[in-house]
């Protein structure tokens, strides 16, 4: 990757030629193919993520593996980068994407963002009403009196997220969400500065993540689970993954 | 008087030209010696190990575990304090040729300075020259974490004592001037010995077991030897099939993976095609023909033959769509299995790796999307992924050996990255 150090201009010019060569691909893929040869279409080159991710990307029945279909490109394109420079870590992926050029990343997070296949029926979930009427509390109303801000608040009133880096919520299993809050709270799980979720993990305690993992599964699909466009809200404060 | 003047004036105009035009050429050729030295630099891989993860372009600081503690490499940008800004041309040669610092201090030998010995005093200085005019960066360089007694400098001595041989890189005259290039490249900047020989307990290569092939420490894949035949020797493979594997990732041979897919993104593929070619001429050149493996395996019979007939209903559902009945692929993305040398090794390490891990070769200019390979850890057992490589080793002609259980088993905790 010497090109993104040494000649900036070069870089852009390969971005915009690939991107170019992915629109060709896509409108050329079925006439250009040959019996000797694979589909040349994204589906076929992101075959490797869909024995964890499924084939749009809808998840699989393993809950620590998330769905992607649907998510904002700019969200997943910044979990593709963070994966690949070890940020994020999960040998698997970290692995897979070692070697991988920023534009081909940026399709492949392109290519998810525009599969649409249906949520999931919400799995009933193992907790008491208890638990879960307090996580429905911190998603919908945050805690002020201990700095959490509610979920809603930035990722949006439907938990749909909004583009192009705040992912929506729905269609997740409570596992993965639990995970990934512990992944904040312990530092495993970083993003750009300022980290905002890094800042609002940091207050939650075990049954925070608990009440309000349980409660984000339990959420039925919204008519439009479409990430709403930039700019449509303000955010409560300043975040590195979605610049102003 | 006029014309005494313009005379003069004519005179200071190209005196003037001739200064700017020298100082043009200077400047073209100092621009020419850094282009050079940055060629020469990707030729070396230089950044593989001297750019940290996220790190910036050559400050160092990336650990690389060893088979005797960890070691950070160091800061080469033109800093004065923390990298290389104090150093000469010839400190910067003594380094790459003799394996010391400035100050006569000892090297560890992680820094391939047995083949950077081979490399020639106008490319050392190229290098050193475009090393010199990359933006310096301020940061310190981590001390190394060595077991004892690995921390004692010391005993590099012994190491250089018998794995060391310092000097620049002897054509041999009764080859073509291409080989020879190619061998200059492969040997020295190329350090391709640094895998793909045996690496000894003693964490070096003996010059008789020079490019036969090795586990290589610490990552667990299996660097093969360039000259059998069985292995990735390249007696026959056309140049066409080499060059197009080490610039761009695939060919309708085979496709680089793990290690080899690092080298071809940060290296290979920016060489050009006159060098891509000699080195291919060498590669195809040091190929010695093999005797054919003894087909001996350490399982009992029995128990090879369920693991290869459960291993054909694995690869029927798994993986048939791909690469093929007949294990033929879709050559260059979806590669042959049917004599493909590095399904077929005595080590069963990189295809027990490749169904468990999956992969995706490099993205290259050549090649800017590649197709990937699903990893099938979570979805076979250890005795499927056995079946299967089993399988796969041994039909349609191959010439592999049957693998055990246990053998995917334990490859299932190796080192990912």
């Amino acid at each position: 990757m010497f090109a993104r150090y040494t000649a900036p201009a070069v870089a852009i010019a390969a971005i915009t030629a690939l991107a170019t060569m992915a629109v060709l691909a896509a409108t050329d893929g079925a006439t250009a193919q040959t019996v000797n040869q694979p589909p040349d279409t994204m589906a076929a080159r992101v075959e490797a993520c869909t024995p964890c991710h499924g084939n749009k990307g809808e998840g699989t029945s393993d809950v620590y593996f998330p769905r992607l279909a649907g998510k904002p490109a700019g969200y997943l394109y910044n979990q593709l980068l963070a994966f690949r420079s070890g940020r994020r870590k999960y040998p698997p992926m970290n692995y897979l994407l070692e070697f991988l050029p920023d534009p081909y990343l940026e399709a492949m997070a392109e290519y998810f963002a525009s599969e649409h296949p249906p949520l999931p029926q919400p799995a009933p979930s193992e907790v008491s009403k208890d638990v879960l009427a307090h996580g429905e509390l911190l998603a919908t109303s945050g805690d002020a009196g201990r700095n959490i801000p509610a979920c809603v608040s930035c990722h949006g009133p439907g938990l749909t997220g909004m583009q192009p880096g705040i992912p929506g919520l729905l269609g997740l299993r409570a596992n993965y969400i639990s995970a990934q809050l512990g992944g904040w709270r312990y530092g495993t799980r970083t993003a750009k500065s300022p980290d905002c979720m890094q800042l609002v993990a940091g207050h939650l305690t075990e049954a925070d993540v608990t009440a309000v993992a349980a409660w984000l599964a339990t959420r039925p699909a919204p008519s439009n689970p479409a990430p709403v466009p930039k700019g449509t809200y303000a955010l409560p404060f300043g975040c590195g993954s979605q610049p102003n | 008087m006029g014309f005494k003047l313009s005379i003069k004036l004519l005179s200071v105009k190209l005196l003037a030209l001739a200064a700017f035009t020298t100082a043009a050429a200077a400047q073209d050729k100092t621009g020419d010696i850094i282009a050079r030295g940055e060629y020469l630099a990707r030729a070396g891989d230089c950044t593989a190990c001297h750019t940290a993860p996220e790190g910036r372009l050559f400050a160092g600081g990336r650990a690389m575990p060893t088979p005797f503690g960890t070691i950070y490499t160091s800061n080469i940008t033109p800093d004065p304090e923390t990298g290389i800004g104090k150093w000469s041309a010839d400190d910067f040669y003594k380094t790459m040729h003799s394996g010391r610092f400035p100050d006569g201090g000892l090297i560890y030998p992680a820094m391939p300075f047995a083949s950077y010995t081979k490399v020639t005093r106008a490319d050392s200085d190229a290098i050193f020259a475009y090393l010199r005019s990359i933006a310096p960066v301020n940061q310190k360089n981590k001390p190394h974490e060595l077991r004892f007694p690995y921390d004692n400098r010391q005993l590099i001595l012994g190491w250089r004592t018998l794995f060391f041989s310092e000097g620049e890189f002897k054509p041999d005259p009764k080859k073509s001037a291409e080989w020879n290039r190619g061998a200059y490249l492969v040997e020295g900047l190329g350090h391709c010995g640094m895998c793909h020989s045996p690496i000894n307990a003693l964490g070096g290569t003996s010059q008789s077991d020079a490019f036969k092939g090795g586990l290589i420490p610490m990552q667990n894949w299996y660097a093969p030897s360039l000259t059998s035949n069985r292995e990735a020797g390249l007696g026959d493979w056309s140049i066409k099939d080499i060059t197009d594997l080490l610039q761009t990732g695939v060919s309708m041979r085979g496709v680089v993976y793990g290690p080899m897919a690092e080298v071809v993104h940060n290296s290979l593929q920016y060489l050009n095609d006159e060098d891509t070619r000699a080195m291919a001429v060498y590669l195809k050149g040091i190929a010695e023909p093999s005797p054919p493996p003894a087909a001996s395996s350490a399982l009992p019979t029995s128990e090879s033959s369920l693991l290869i007939s459960l291993g054909k209903t694995v690869y029927d559902k798994n993986c048939a769509s791909c690469h093929g009945t007949q294990g033929e692929g879709k050559p260059p993305h979806w590669p042959p299995l049917a004599n493909n040398q590095s399904i077929e090794m005595q080590s069963a390490v990189n295809p027990i790796r490749m169904v468990l891990n999956g992969g995706y070769p490099p993205g290259t200019k050549g090649n800017p999307m590649p197709y990937g390979m699903p990893p099938f850890a979570g979805l076979l057992s250890d005795n499927e992924v056995a079946a299967v490589v089993s399988y796969i080793r041994t039909a349609w002609g191959n010439r592999g050996t049957p693998v055990s259980a246990r053998e995917a088993n334990e490859l299932r905790s190796a080192p990912l990255n």
